[in-house]
């Protein structure tokens, strides 16, 4: 075996043996993907519920054939009406103002969203029939514009979330507690460069990602969360590899500044959490102020969730990524100086 | 024959300490070398300086004729380095942790085995790193010095932490690696490691070399007393006096009575003639006696 294959097994047995850094990078990001993945979505509807906003005559002379399809409910407040599709407690709203009828839908539930639009499709067609000049028109409407269902958007957020905190904490820690307990002293005085020592690094780490996003992605595609993957989904794969490298650059940079395995993952953490929340790997930015969705684009995690989910949920071109995955490497590459600059073998 | 170690005029310090304060040694090929001194003396800091783990603040070490500082690749293959304080890697065991060193030099697996079982440690194989007792990740250290064969050894007091019989079987492996050609350097507190290994010694103090030579020249050279003692009771303080010569000091503390003499043949001529010898012990100078004549001070290792 090589310097650098032995270094990586080292560092690989190292950390399937440690049961909190196994527990930190997947079981406890698999906590929150079951806790926002399983709890929201969990309230699907049985019957296709269609909200009807105001008076809608068509609908009211078809009802009785649509009683077992679908659920009318009616009320007057379309905004919330609006908000109750997004949510996924309904399926549709529809409004009618003069002959135009208005269908706003939700996409989350893919086969819903097309029957329902079907049904209404064959009630317009129905009274058109009746009435010779065909009168009534229908226009139909995503009720999310482009946001998406929970475990959709949920999905590449924690993923990217996981993986980062992964990266930097690996690296973070490896580096700390090999100065701390001077394995990185006893390495100098054995014929290794330092490529070979932070490459075995970087190869573990990708690894682990890699194992990361295929239990992720197993558990989300299960039938009780539901995650749909687009085509380009692959393309994750070379995110995932930038977001490690940036990542671990930052952990080693919290590495370098430590003085203890502790404190090397409480920096990591103060700088990996307040960025995941502001990046939007736990909440949509969607609907946070201007100047937040502004300033989030100074993180690179930002970035790299931004990348994860067009190409996985989405289901945008592979390509559209390559933008993102070129700023997730410049990030990495400016930080990886700096921490090749504050790199210390040994505490002395 | 050439000298493979070179040290010239070292000196580091650390804020006021002057941890190294201008030391100069060689080793030759081939030779056991001891550096001894209490703590603090400075033993760790002259031996990383000469590893090329530390820089020093000023002055020259050649080792195999190349500079150690900063990390010189020719040497590393070529020299085995124990640290004071064991470094291993996480969560490896004894098994594992030898044969990545081994790797790491080119070494074969098989090597690293047998390696592990001259330090007796076949029946720990398996046990992580971390669990080892205190002598046993000694010993593991150690062997993960010697693994790759290297020409040239250092050890910062290996005899640390072993047990009475794990340090003999340590000094004869070192005696044995010792005469089959390879140069060994080590630290020790203890004054006999030092007295039988070692083909020279340096004694430190304070960041000095006091003396350095063969350990049995340094004793001869001293001017040192011979002590006998016999058993409180079996010759009088007066009595011992009359028979021993004028400059002799004697002591009895209640146990036994010493006598301190420079002309031991006569005491203990006069002593057998008497049939007084109950109790009898007869104690050389030692290393011990060489550091308290040079430094005016008991050793306190
Ligand atoms: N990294 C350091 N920073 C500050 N002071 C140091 C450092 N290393 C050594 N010293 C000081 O230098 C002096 C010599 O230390 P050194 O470790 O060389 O002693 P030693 O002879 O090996 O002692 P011991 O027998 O306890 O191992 C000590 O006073 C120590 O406090
Ligand atoms: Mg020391």
């Amino acid at each position: 075996m090589t310097a650098f294959q032995s270094l990586s097994r080292a560092m690989l047995f190292g950390y399937l043996r440690d049961k909190s850094a196994l527990f930190f990078s997947i079981l406890f990001p698999l906590m929150f993907l079951v806790l926002f993945g399983g709890v929201f979505t969990g309230s699907g509807v049985s019957k296709s519920q269609v909200v009807q906003v105001g008076a809608v005559p068509v609908l009211d002379r078809a009802a009785g054939e649509l009683g077992d399809v679908l659920e009318i409910k009616k009320s007057n407040d379309l905004a919330a009406a609006q908000d109750e599709v997004k949510k996924g407690d309904s399926v549709a709203v529809v409004t009618q103002q003069g002959d135009a009828l208005r269908l706003y839908f939700s996409a989350a539930d893919q086969v819903r969203a097309a029957t329902v639009q079907g049904v209404f499709r064959q009630i317009v067609t129905q009274a058109n029939s009746v009435g010779v000049p065909q009168k009534y028109t229908l226009a139909t409407q995503q009720a999310e514009d482009d946001s998406l269902e929970v475990i959709q958007y949920v999905t590449p957020g924690l993923l990217s979330w996981a993986i980062a905190m992964g990266a930097a904490f690996g690296a973070a820690a490896t580096l700390v507690t090999w100065r701390e307990k001077r394995i990185l002293r006893r390495l100098r005085l054995a014929p290794v460069g330092t490529g070979s020592i932070v490459g075995a690094r970087v190869l573990v780490s990708v690894v682990i990602a890699l194992i990361q996003m295929a239990i992720f992605l197993s558990v989300a595609s299960l039938p009780f969360f539901g995650l749909q993957l687009a085509d380009a989904w692959w393309m994750a794969i070379p995110l995932i590899i930038a977001g490690t490298l940036t990542f671990m650059a930052i952990g080693m940079v919290a590495g370098g500044l430590a003085k203890s395995a502790e404190a090397a993952a409480g920096i990591s953490n103060l700088i990996v959490l307040p960025m995941a929340f502001l990046s939007g790997s736990f909440i949509p930015l969607d609907s946070a102020p201007g100047w937040l969705q502004t300033l989030s684009n100074v993180f690179p995690l930002k970035h790299l969730n931004q990348g994860m989910v067009d190409v996985m949920v989405r289901g945008q071109g592979a390509l559209t990524a390559l933008p993102e995955l070129g700023i997730v490497l410049a990030f990495g590459l400016v930080i990886g100086l700096i921490a090749v600059k504050i790199f210390r073998w040994d505490s002395i | 024959m050439g000298s493979t170690i070179i040290v010239n005029d070292l000196r580091k310090h650390y804020g006021q300490v002057h941890a190294v304060d201008g030391v100069s040694f060689s080793v030759e090929e081939g030779e056991f070398f001891g550096i001894l001194g209490p703590n603090g003396a400075g033993k760790t800091t002259t031996l990383e300086i000469v590893e090329g783990l530390r820089q020093a603040d000023s002055g020259t070490v050649e080792v195999l004729g190349e500079r150690p500082w900063p990390r010189n690749h020719k040497l590393l293959t070529r020299i085995g380095v124990q640290l004071q304080a064991t470094s291993f890697f996480e969560r490896l065991t004894a098994r594992e942790q030898i044969r990545t060193f081994a790797s790491l030099y080119g070494t074969a697996p098989k090597k690293a085995d047998e390696m592990l079982a001259t330090v007796g440690l076949e029946d720990k194989a398996d046990t992580p790193a971390e669990k080892l007792s205190g002598g046993q990740a000694q010993r593991l250290s150690i062997a993960c010095a010697l693994v790759h064969d290297p020409d040239i050894v250092f050890l910062d007091e290996p005899s640390a932490a072993l047990d009475p019989q794990a340090r003999r079987n340590l000094w004869d492996l070192l005696r044995r690696l010792n005469e089959g050609g390879r140069t060994v350097v080590l630290t020790t507190h203890y004054m006999d490691e030092a007295e039988s290994l070692c083909d020279r010694v340096a004694i430190m103090d304070q960041g000095r070399i006091l003396e350095s030579g063969p350990p049995a020249a340094l004793v001869r050279g001293l001017d040192a007393v011979t002590r006998i003692s016999l058993e409180t009771g079996t010759i009088s303080v007066a009595k011992a006096a009359e028979l021993a010569s004028p400059d002799d000091v004697i002591d009895d503390d209640g146990v036994s009575l010493t006598i301190a003499t420079r002309t031991p043949a006569v005491v203990l001529t006069a002593l057998a003639e008497r049939r007084l010898l109950t109790g009898l012990q007869v104690r050389g100078a030692t290393l011990e006696d060489v550091f308290l004549n040079l430094t005016g001070r008991e050793y306190r290792a």
